[in-house]
């Protein structure tokens, strides 16, 4: 193991909080086994781990949503008991979940101010409210938002600024992360950035929690990396080699790569057309191709319309104009079962609102849309569901590898994993994937690019969204740039690189 | 990614999983309920309670909640509500004891009532799922609204009056007693069997499960939740059909006051017996509990001589212990 040395320059101050030795059971699994962490004023300490190695169990425990089986937490070298969340926001520890936890029914700034309205004698004071949430709104770079919007009309990335918003809302001395760059692309990525870089530079901490390696180095000061529920390297540097990183989170060394592509042959059939598909006040006439065997990607901001352009082709929402195929037969606008029963699946982006029944076994979730398939004449076949979810499991490498536990229990990757396997399981002509990786573990993201490919070599058409410019055009074969819900340019992936496409999303949106 | 990086064996997880965290442990709390609800019972009623006479009673006045709320289960777990079932119950009873059915039933079969009776109830529930589910109105107002026609065209058509039914093969029907059980316990049995099954053996279950603990990732999985949600309702209209039949068997007569209120008794059933209001979680045994608490308590009150009044109240008292208990136990064997 690397040296537990101190990162340069940070060594004089003391310890803005520190946790000691934290343990967390939950019945039937050891979250946390152990952990160390010590964070310093004005640093962004990242926090590294696969999926399900307790990176977000830390931080409930440390916002006092989960109560730790044993360890100590230290504030300014005091030890502190955070009971229950308030008692977290009291000491000064605000935290951004990696689940969007707001109030769709409820407006932006009732969703800021929720739990710490300001009032007076029991009336909120809703002047000086909007004022302090459109003054946070515009250090967040969306000055365009309105504190009177109800948040449950926001796409994804709106939200997760409003849950942005709302830490900050706090004046908190250590705000936690827990993936926030998830739904972020590129250019909000950056906004969050400059503002983690005032906070820092006001003293706060923060402790920061993602996937994504480029991010780490763009404004990490020292590294955490949590295993299976226990620290494995304290303290490093942010220059650390990624494949150190890597092995260290693992066990092993990993591959990051893309799979070799293997290249459509011209004569293949095209599986899914697209023509002139519009959506009032989302997309406009859309056009286009997957053949069988063939990757596409869209590429775009958030809030471009790609998101709608994939729910529109399988028929979650009802397009205003334009036509659907799959395999040269139509698809009956606006109906999901007739997509499914064309061979249409759908990975949705908001996994825990669009993909999953929460209090539901990870078997059935796998199985959701297959169960009526194995069943026998209405009657279930649970030994068969039970069977396919396991080899997917396995597959997958799903973490715990037990499928009859509630899927609430399984950490944000691991969920995002098994909304994947419902299509595998189903066995899709054409597969929609929204942002399939988000959330997604290194080792994981490779094994799904893999998987992705596989199926495309077996002849599906996939047509694929992600925020993550490098990551469209590493998987895809053809990539469509979208912006302001126009497809603005197309071009296959190996003759187009992440300026270009950035070039012409910003270009696209000005004209 | 390799096993090197040694993920937990499945079985590591489930083993200190206990039997508490089963379906049976949902249901300890409701046990001991009832275990003490009985233990009251034969401390102050003595031999008239702990009586096998007495513990029929108790079971035949809890069969026509029972299967009311056998359907309400599935309303519930599927994210619903419906109040309309005492008026749709209290409807099919006039309908099938109309003289123009009671004519056809004695030219024809005993069965063309109770054909009849579920006919209507289906229909009335149909009606209802088709509000909900392609109308889009909120189930509340929906079946409120049945609520109230139903119960209004079951006065017009039995004119407010008592409609006695004079067709022999049914009241012999449900004179019957098939081992010293009488009919309406056969029924209510045969109900909740079919129930358990549907609930948690069929794709109609998983789906009803599905749909009220995530409509929309149901949607997006290709589940019809329209359709299905149809369906749901005709079921619940089905089941107050029956339970319409069976007040038939016991009253022999048709009124349009029958099952007034009655939607009251079922909800509490069903919710006391843990299902959540909210949707996506409930059993079929825990419904059986409900009910039973409730009708042993009534029992009791009545053995005792007590007012209508006190057992109001200690119904009110009983839904909240209940459910009190049902989630200590509930919390205890679920994961934070
Ligand atoms: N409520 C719970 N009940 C039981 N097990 C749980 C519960 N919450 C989390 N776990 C388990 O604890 C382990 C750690 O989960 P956690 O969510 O902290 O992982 P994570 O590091 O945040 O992963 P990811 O990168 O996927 O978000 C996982 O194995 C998970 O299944
Ligand atoms: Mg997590």
């Amino acid at each position: 193991m690397p040296p537990s040395g101190e990162a340069a320059g940070t060594t004089a101050r003391p310890p803005l909080l520190r946790m000691e030795g934290i343990v967390k059971h939950f019945p039937g699994a050891k979250a946390l086994d152990g952990v160390d962490l010590d964070v310093l004023p004005g640093e962004v300490h990242c926090l590294l781990g696969q999926n399900g190695a307790g990176k977000s169990t830390l931080i409930k425990v440390l916002s006092g949503a989960h109560q730790p089986t044993a360890g100590r937490i230290l504030i300014d070298d005091a030890e502190v008991t955070i009971g229950h969340p308030v008692a977290a926001l009291a000491h000064g520890v605000a935290t951004m979940y990696q689940e969007l936890d707001v109030v769709d029914g409820l407006t932006v700034a009732e969703n800021i101010y929720l739990g710490h309205e300001l009032a007076t004698g029991g009336f909120t004071q809703r002047r000086e409210v909007a004022r302090r949430t459109r003054e946070i709104l515009r250090r967040l770079g969306h000055p365009e938002i309105s504190p009177h919007r109800e948040v449950g009309q926001l796409p994804a990335a709106g939200k997760q600024i409003v849950s942005m918003a709302r830490a900050l809302s706090h004046d908190a001395r250590v705000i936690v992360m827990d993936e926030p760059s998830a739904v972020l692309d590129s250019g909000e990525v950056e906004n969050l950035f400059r503002v983690v870089r005032e906070l820092t530079a006001q003293g706060v901490a923060i402790v920061y929690i993602s996937h994504r390696m480029e991010e780490i180095r763009a404004i990490g000061d020292r590294i955490t990396v949590l295993k299976d529920g226990r620290t494995v390297g304290r303290n490093l540097p942010a220059s650390t080699p990624t494949r150190e990183l890597i092995t260290l989170m693992t066990g092993r060394a990993v591959e990051y790569a893309f799979p070799r592509r293997t290249g459509v042959p011209d004569d293949a059939p095209v599986v899914l057309d697209v023509q002139g598909l519009s959506l009032v006040g989302a997309f406009e006439d859309v056009s286009l191709q997957v053949r069988a065997g063939e990757v596409v990607g869209l590429a775009g901001l958030v809030g471009s319309g790609r998101s709608e352009i994939l729910e529109t082709l399988f028929g979650a929402r009802k397009q205003s104009a334009g036509t659907v195929s799959v395999s040269g037969r139509r698809l009956r606008p606006g109906s999901v079962p007739a997509a499914v029963a064309a061979g249409v699946g759908l990975a949705p982006e908001e996994r825990k609102s669009q993909g999953l029944v929460l209090d539901e076994a990870v078997y059935r979730n796998i199985t959701l849309s297959t169960f009526a398939r194995t069943a026998k004449g209405g009657w279930l076949d649970e030994r068969a569901e039970r069977r396919v979810a396991r080899q997917q499991a396995e597959a997958l490498d799903l973490r715990p590898r037990d499928v009859d536990r509630a899927i609430r229990t399984l950490s944000g990757g691991n969920q995002q994993k098994a909304v994947l396997a419902r299509w595998l399981v189903h066995g899709c002509d054409v597969l929609l994937l929204d942002e399939p990786t988000r959330g997604v573990d290194v080792g994981a993201r490779s094994e799904l690019y893999g998987l992705v490919r596989a199926l495309a070599d077996n002849g599906t058409a996939v047509l694929v969204v992600s925020s993550e410019i490098p990551e469209v055009l590493g998987l895809a074969d053809r990539v469509h740039v979208v912006s302001d819900g126009r497809v603005v340019h197309q071009a296959p992936a190996q003759e187009i690189d992440e300026h270009r496409v950035l070039d012409l999303v910003m270009e696209g949106s000005v004209a | 990614m390799s096993a090197s990086t040694a993920a937990p064996p499945a079985d590591e997880s489930t083993e200190r999983r206990s039997w508490l965290s089963g379906p049976a442990g949902r249901n300890v709390g409701l046990v001991v309920a009832l275990a003490l609800i009985c233990v009251a019972g034969v401390i102050t009623g003595g031999e008239r309670f702990a009586d096998i006479d007495n513990v029929v009673t108790i079971l035949r006045a809890a069969a026509v909640t029972g299967v009311v709320a056998i359907g309400m289960t599935f309303v519930i777990i599927s994210g619903g509500i419906d109040l309309s079932v005492g008026s749709v119950l209290g409807l099919t009873g006039v309908w099938a004891t109309t003289v123009a059915t009671q004519t056809m039933a004695e030219d024809l079969h005993w069965l063309v009532m109770v054909v009849t009776a579920l006919a209507v109830g289906v229909g009335a529930g149909l009606v209802n799922g088709v509000i909900i589910a392609y109308g889009r109105v909120v189930p509340f107002i929906a079946t409120l609204a049945m609520l109230a026609s139903a119960r209004g065209l079951a006065e017009m058509i039995s004119n407010r009056q008592t409609q006695r039914v004079d067709v022999a093969g049914f009241t012999d029907f449900f004179d019957l007693d098939p081992l010293g059980v009488p009919m309406l316990i056969w029924i209510f049995a045969l109900v909740a069997v079919a129930g358990w099954f549907l609930l948690n053996r069929t794709t109609f279950g998983r789906r009803t499960v599905a749909v009220g603990g995530n409509a929309e990732a149901a949607r997006l999985a290709g589940i019809k939740v329209k359709r299905h949600t149809l369906y749901i309702y005709g079921l619940s209209g089905l089941a107050a059909g029956i339970g319409g039949v069976m007040m038939l068997g016991r009253t022999t007569a048709g009124t349009s006051t029958n099952g007034v209120l009655l939607e009251l008794d079922v909800i509490a059933a069903v919710v006391v017996g843990g299902t959540l209001l909210a949707g996506g979680r409930g059993t079929i045994v825990g419904t059986v509990f409900g009910v039973l608490i409730f009708n042993t308590l009534t029992n009791i009150f009545v053995i005792n001589n007590m007012s209508t009044s006190a057992q109001s109240v200690a119904k009110g008292v009983i839904i909240v212990a209940a459910v009190l208990l049902q989630q200590r136990f509930a919390n205890r064997s679920r994961s934070t």
